[in-house]
């Protein structure tokens, strides 16, 4: 056996059903041995979207998605989307190929020091010196992805080690790494804390973030929530906690949030922020102020906590397995009055909303994008998986999505564009069953339309709805505001492809949405067809998510 | 195979040692110890870095460290011409009956006696590596409970090698 059949052998071990890749010279002696598995390997078109892929993949089947790529320019172009996945703790286990062991550091033909470039944006990275390494590392690499705040581990492994006889193949069992051990769980001392503080609480909120996704405890959070009568809100990774429609939820918070959702954070006096970094978007809004509230922080990270607001009751440990002994306190809240004023703020935005609804007349060839992803959306199966993409249509995602039990992924912490394509590719490729659609704008299309191919030779199901405004709507957005639209570098009027023919030049299908009124059916219509296609809309392009 | 140290003056900017550190790994080269404190000017850090490997390797080291923008000045210090030295923190376990042998040892080195307790005691040690390591071997017979090594910094003997900075 050879060290490349000792990585598939790893991979097998693991359970990995997918690898998402590129091949070069460094990495053949691997795409060689993985011929004689069931392992599934998907050829990407370019390797950033392995990453992204890996990424979809891992939201959907909950195990760490696996991208495989080679030296030099293969590992390289992988960095953006490892980067994505490390900012948003999604689990990916990362191989490149590497030079020869002795040539490394000659600067030879597609060499990179790709441990060294990642460093920043990787949870670990391995540079395997040793063939016999390669089982203990796989171990950990895996461990470390899954386990704790998740994120990518890198494994780089030079082609002649890949090419070395292995003395002897063990997978380990088990794991033991001294400096690695994540809590788990919850600090008793500081839970009976919380239980003392939020039963004088007048107005309690939660605002749940990614963390509680990641940790799959959505239900957990749910009936702790309805348990003690404590509204909801939440941050974009942490959209899909809940329902849009339960009493208690009450929408997105942040800069790009609903002000309702702001308010309520805002004028709450017992905050508990769960699986939810508390980053710059969501807490950068006016009103603000953590010094008037308790505020309990919940996070698998204990350097998160602190890191950008301080926490009257740190909780170190696995958000499930914290709630689940929240759960299990006997105590009650009177917040009765707090969650019939929050009620009363969702109302008035409605009818604001309503209103201003009523006033925009409805133009010719272009559709509202609140009202298409509306649309959209109420078509939907009640598990679907929406992947936004990003810039405006994904905060006007993110705004008018009615979430029920399906999945909401988008590149939150990194915001990278192109993301939505190959990580719905992904998320169908986990789970068939589930209806999967990607939303992206004009610009995001394309820069990850090349893996339409992609989608075509794997016959994926996946929708891909796509807002064109023919700029780039979000920077556009900010040079109106703040440059008093002295606009540059946004528009992408010339140049761009016709999507009709971009669909029909990969074999797919496609529908544009002429009028609002035609909209429910053409998307009803394009949801039923079989197989990959676009559906495409056109929004004016000084269309604004501010105050949306 | 063989040893060198090398001496660095380097911009003391954040990030220097970093830089410096990630070419020695990057490139797989090793580094046996590296220290760095800043000089009398404080624009500068000075690096000493003890690094093994063939001539042709250590030849490029040389290079490759050179060709940093932060790097102003790179030699090596060669033994007959520049003085090592090295400061260990020992801690030993030791009760009170047995503490006048290490004192004894400790005297023979010139080592310091820095702190004392009912049932350990701390011992600074300066010297060349050497130095430390005999020392370290006469120890033999006693519990090290903990030991903190600074790692060796340099400096040539004489004034012919003295860079000067404007």
């Amino acid at each position: 056996m050879i060290g490349a059949d000792a990585i598939v052998k790893c991979l097998e071990a693991e359970g990995v059903e997918m690898v998402y890749g590129y091949p070069g010279v460094a990495i053949c002696p691997f795409y060689n041995s993985i011929l004689n598995t069931d392992i599934h390997t998907v050829l990407i078109r370019t390797e950033q979207n392995a990453a992204h892929a890996a990424s979809g993949y891992a939201r959907i089947s909950g195990k760490p998605g696996v991208c495989c790529v080679t030296s030099g320019p293969g590992a390289t172009n992988l960095i953006t989307g490892i980067a994505t996945a490390f900012a948003d703790s999604i689990p990916l286990i990362c191989i490149t190929g590497q030079v020869d062991t002795q040539l490394i550091g000659s600067d030879v033909f597609q060499e990179a020091d790709i441990t060294g470039a990642v460093e920043s944006f990787v949870k670990y990275s391995y540079l395997i010196r040793d063939v016999n390494d390669i089982p203990r590392v796989f171990k950990e690499a895996f461990h470390i992805a899954s386990t704790g705040r998740k994120g990518p581990v890198l494994i780089d492994i030079p082609a002649d080690i890949q090419k070395e006889t292995i003395s002897k193949f063990r997978y380990p069992e088990e794991v033991s790494m001294r400096t690695y051990k994540p809590t788990v769980k919850g600090n008793m001392v500081q839970i009976k804390k919380v239980a003392k503080q939020l039963s004088a609480a007048k107005r309690p909120i939660i605002c749940a973030g990614g963390g509680v996704i990641l940790a799959g405890a959505q239900e957990k959070l749910r009936l702790f929530a309805e348990k003690f009568g404590i509204p909801v809100v939440s941050t974009m990774m942490g959209i899909g906690v809940m329902p849009s429609d339960h009493p208690l939820y009450n929408g997105m918070v942040g800069n790009n949030g609903r002000a309702y959702a702001n308010r309520a954070m805002n004028e709450s006096d017992f905050l508990m922020f769960i699986g939810a970094r508390v980053a710059d978007r969501a807490v950068s809004q006016n009103g603000f102020d953590a010094e008037n509230k308790t505020l309990v922080h919940i996070d698998v990270d204990p350097a998160e906590i602190g890191k950008n607001v301080g926490a009257t009751i740190p909780i170190v440990g696995d958000v499930g397995c914290i709630l689940e002994d929240l759960l299990s306190l006997e105590l009650t809240v009177d917040s009765r009055k707090w969650v019939d004023t929050l009620k009363d703020y969702r109302k008035a935005f409605a009818e604001y909303k309503a209103g201003k609804e009523k006033e925009k007349q409805s133009l010719d060839g272009q559709v509202d994008p609140s009202l298409f992803v509306k649309t959209l959306s109420s078509l939907l199966d009640e598990d679907a998986v929406y992947v936004a993409d990003v810039g405006q249509n994904q905060i006007w995602s993110c705004g008018n999505y009615v979430m029920k039990k399906g999945r909401f992924l988008t590149s939150g912490g990194m915001g990278t564009m192109g993301y939505s394509i190959p990580a719905a590719m992904g998320a169908k490729m986990a789970d068939p069953s589930r209806q999967v659609v990607a939303v992206c704008g004009d610009g995001s299309f394309q820069m990850s339309m090349m893996e339409l191919a992609t989608i075509q030779q794997e016959k994926v199901d996946v929708k891909i709805f796509v807002m064109n405004n023919q700029v780039l709507g979000m920077v556009r957005e900010h040079q109106h505001f703040v440059y008093k639209d002295h606009f540059s570098m946004i528009d992408l009027s010339v140049g761009s492809p016709d999507l009709s023919k971009i669909a029909e030049a990969y074999g797919i299908h496609y529908k544009k949405i002429t009028s609002e009124k035609t909209m429910k059916k053409d998307i009803e219509a394009f949801l039923k067809k079989k197989g990959c296609g676009i559906l495409e809309c056109s929004i004016l392009p000084d269309e604004v998510v501010r105050g949306m | 195979m063989q040893k060198m140290v090398i001496q660095l003056l380097v911009d003391n900017t954040s990030g220097v040692l970093s830089r410096i550190s990630g070419l020695f790994s990057r490139r797989g080269y090793n580094i046996e110890s590296i220290t760095a404190g800043v000089t009398a000017d404080p624009r500068f850090t000075r690096i000493t870095i003890v690094t093994s490997g063939d001539t042709d390797i250590l030849d490029q080291i040389q290079k490759q460290v050179a060709k940093l923008e932060d790097v102003r000045d790179i030699k090596e210090l060669k033994p007959q011409d520049s003085v090592y030295r090295e400061l260990a923190l020992i801690k030993v376990k030791v009760d009170s009956e047995k503490r006048q042998n290490i004192i004894a040892i400790a005297d023979i080195f010139r080592a310091k006696i820095i702190d004392v307790s009912l049932d350990s005691l701390i011992i600074e040690l300066t010297g060349n590596q050497d130095k430390i390591e005999a020392f370290l071997n006469l120890l033999g017979g006693f519990e090290i409970l903990e030991l903190a090594r600074t790692g060796t910094a340099g400096l040539g003997r004489g004034t012919d090698n003295v860079t000067y900075l404007p």
